[in-house]
């Protein structure tokens, strides 16, 4: 197990370097003066002067990734050029919001995905296990934007039910989960079909396996069987889904937060889009980079922790 | 000889129609099916329906709810709706089928070589691979689309840099299990280069799982142009995309709700035609595929 967590560690580490260095080396590829890039058409000589001796431009290309490599992870990640505050400052401000967006939109999925694929394993070719295969593939091939749009049309502007833009008020805890309940429906949707899928598969896999005959055999209830001796088993490619599933979350949530006016870091990224303001949008794509890296580390290591025989598959 | 020929003959035959009828027995497969041939015919005969020119300006009909007229309706600058949808239909499938081919070529290039070169080579390859696939993918095209511009080159470059690994990894999961087997191994002993096992003897066996998932990847590829484009930093306007359809849509939410059906809807259908068409498929050509059983 030590050595497993050694090498998926090294390797996570491996994986950030060579995004760094990727993301870096990217700004150095593009025809034309990287400052101008930055700083916009509208910038002045003296101002991309200025800039070139900052960003340190002028020294070797080598050098220059590996200084930025560096700096962040020192946590430095440059400064905002338009309002003259660190990058891990704002992205670090917007966060929080993501955060809170994912964790809402998955937990919905999980609550409602997991019960509907133990169903449809047990009822085996039922209405209802058939019904959830048509709609998982269906909610899986929409785009999770469309979702929010037909969302944001019927419930916030159509019926007035759920208001539409924004994160709620400050301190008002009923306001905010308002305002989260259709973007996390958005963004979760696709999963709720996703998982059930999965979880329905494995399930079928793990009931056919003798430790459960014998179970069986030992005249234990079918519902003690499934959720305690199963289920176990059977939950165990989910977990490596969901450290992967964070990524997917992390670009659908991009576009729930602009639909939704929502802050976060898919609106900050957007803005900064817009603006052309790259050492934000350097900065939030390192931030969602090194999340989307630990995350499915973890994933990894919970999945190795409950089954041995993945501890080799590295 | 003859008769071999024909008996031959007709067991590809029956083969062939016992996949049609297992085809025609699976009603989501057709389904798909049908919306599928719906969604090309529509873009390749786009030029013939369009009853409008997809970018003619007519203020003084704007924002209009679907009429005899106009079947979808007006979008904020008169132009009509239906024959920007058709015209997007036919972007979003040029642009799947331009990214997915490049990507196909470069990812089955780059991963014959991983899976059959040195091993410093192969793990240098899936360092690489793991790292653009550790990007989420639309901040990453965020990212590029501000370096490169809002084009729809980049948008195809968006999908051939993002998709590139999961190809690559395929296979070269495939070349690696393969590439001891005693007919490689008799080829390499009667002395033939590596060019010649990699794409005369290792990628025929490779080429059709492979193209059963890259048609899958259609519906995906769709979805990440409609999305850029709805964000504005994919197709440019005034060509028409269902992405920026849905973008004037969000933007006059309030005064109507047509141009959001009407951009949704056929993005919707089209992506669940895609999935289940290749769903289907996927079943009756290679059930080793199959996630579940």
């Amino acid at each position: 197990m030590w050595i497993y967590l050694a090498k998926r560690t090294a390797l996570a580490v491996v994986i950030i370097i060579t995004a760094i260095s990727l993301l870096y080396s990217m700004i150095l590829m593009v025809p034309g003066d990287p400052t101008a890039v930055i700083l916009g058409p509208r910038s002045t000589p003296e101002m991309r002067e200025a800039l070139r001796a900052d960003m340190g431009l002028d020294r070797p290309a080598i050098i220059q990734v590996a200084g930025f490599i560096l700096n962040v992870f020192q946590g430095d990640m440059g400064i905002d050029v338009f309002t003259n505050r660190p990058v891990s400052q704002i992205v670090f401000e917007q966060l929080p919001y993501t955060i809170i967006l994912i964790i809402a939109g998955i937990s919905w999925a999980l609550v409602l995905g997991i019960p509907l694929g133990c169903y449809s394993a047990i009822y085996r070719n039922s209405f209802i296990d058939k019904l959830t295969g048509v709609f998982s593939v269906g909610t899986i091939a929409i785009p999770a934007f469309v979702i929010a749009l037909y969302g944001l049309l019927i419930f916030a502007v159509q019926l007035r039910w759920l208001p539409a833009i924004g994160a709620g008020e400050q301190g008002d805890l009923w306001d905010q989960i308002k305002h989260l309940i259709l973007p996390a429906f958005a963004i979760g949707l696709g999963w709720v079909g996703y998982l059930a899928r999965l979880v329905r598969a494995s399930m079928l896999e793990v009931l056919g396996e003798n430790h459960i005959r014998t179970v069986r055999a030992f005249g234990l209830p079918e519902k003690i069987i499934i959720f305690r001796y199963a289920l176990k088993l059977a939950i165990l490619p989910t977990i490596a889904l969901l450290g992967v599933g964070v990524g997917y979350l992390l670009s659908s949530s991009v576009f729930a937060e602009i639909v939704f006016a929502r802050p976060g870091i898919g609106k900050l990224i957007y803005e900064s889009v817009l603006t052309r303001n790259y050492p934000i949008i350097m900065g939030s794509v390192l931030i969602t980079t090194i999340i989307f890296v630990l995350c499915t580390m973890l994933a990894d290591i919970v999945n190795a922790f409950l089954d041995p025989r993945m501890r080799e598959n590295l | 000889m003859d008769m071999t020929n024909n008996f031959t003959a007709r067991v590809k035959r029956s083969k062939f129609l016992s996949l049609l009828s297992r085809f025609a027995r699976d009603p989501l497969g057709l389904f798909g099916l049908i919306l599928v041939v719906l969604m090309v015919s529509s873009a390749v005969l786009a030029n013939w329906i369009i009853p409008y020119d997809p970018i003619a300006l007519d203020i003084l009909h704007r924002l209009e709810p679907p009429s005899m007229a106009h079947i979808m309706g007006t979008d904020q600058l008169g132009r009509d709706v239906f024959s920007r949808v058709i015209m997007g239909g036919r972007i979003a499938l040029k642009v799947a089928l331009v990214s997915i081919s490049l990507a196909l070529s470069c990812g089955l290039v780059l991963g014959l070589i991983a899976g059959y070169g040195p091993p410093w080579v192969d793990r240098l390859m899936i360092i690489l691979f793991d790292t653009i696939r550790s990007f989420p993918t639309i901040i990453f095209a965020l990212a590029i689309v501000t370096l490169v511009g809002p084009s729809m080159n980049t948008v195809i470059l968006v999908v051939i840099i993002t998709t590139i690994p999961v190809y690559g990894r395929i296979v070269r999961a495939q070349t690696q299990s393969m590439k001891n087997n005693e007919f490689i191994l008799a080829e390499r002993a009667m002395g033939a280069g590596m060019p010649r096992i990699l794409f005369v003897h290792l990628l025929p066996n490779i080429i059709g799982p492979l193209l059963i998932i890259a048609s899958m990847d259609i519906p995906a590829v769709v979805t990440i142009e409609a999305g850029l484009s709805f964000l504005g930093v994919g197709i440019r306007p005034p060509t028409p995309s269902w992405g920026s359809i849905l973008n004037d849509g969000y933007s006059f939410i309030r005064n109507t709700p047509w141009l959001i059906i009407s951009g949704g809807i056929p993005l919707i259908l089209t992506t669940l035609g895609f999935t289940f068409l290749g769903e289907s498929l996927r079943d009756i050509f290679d059930p080793k595929l199959r996630k579940d059983i």
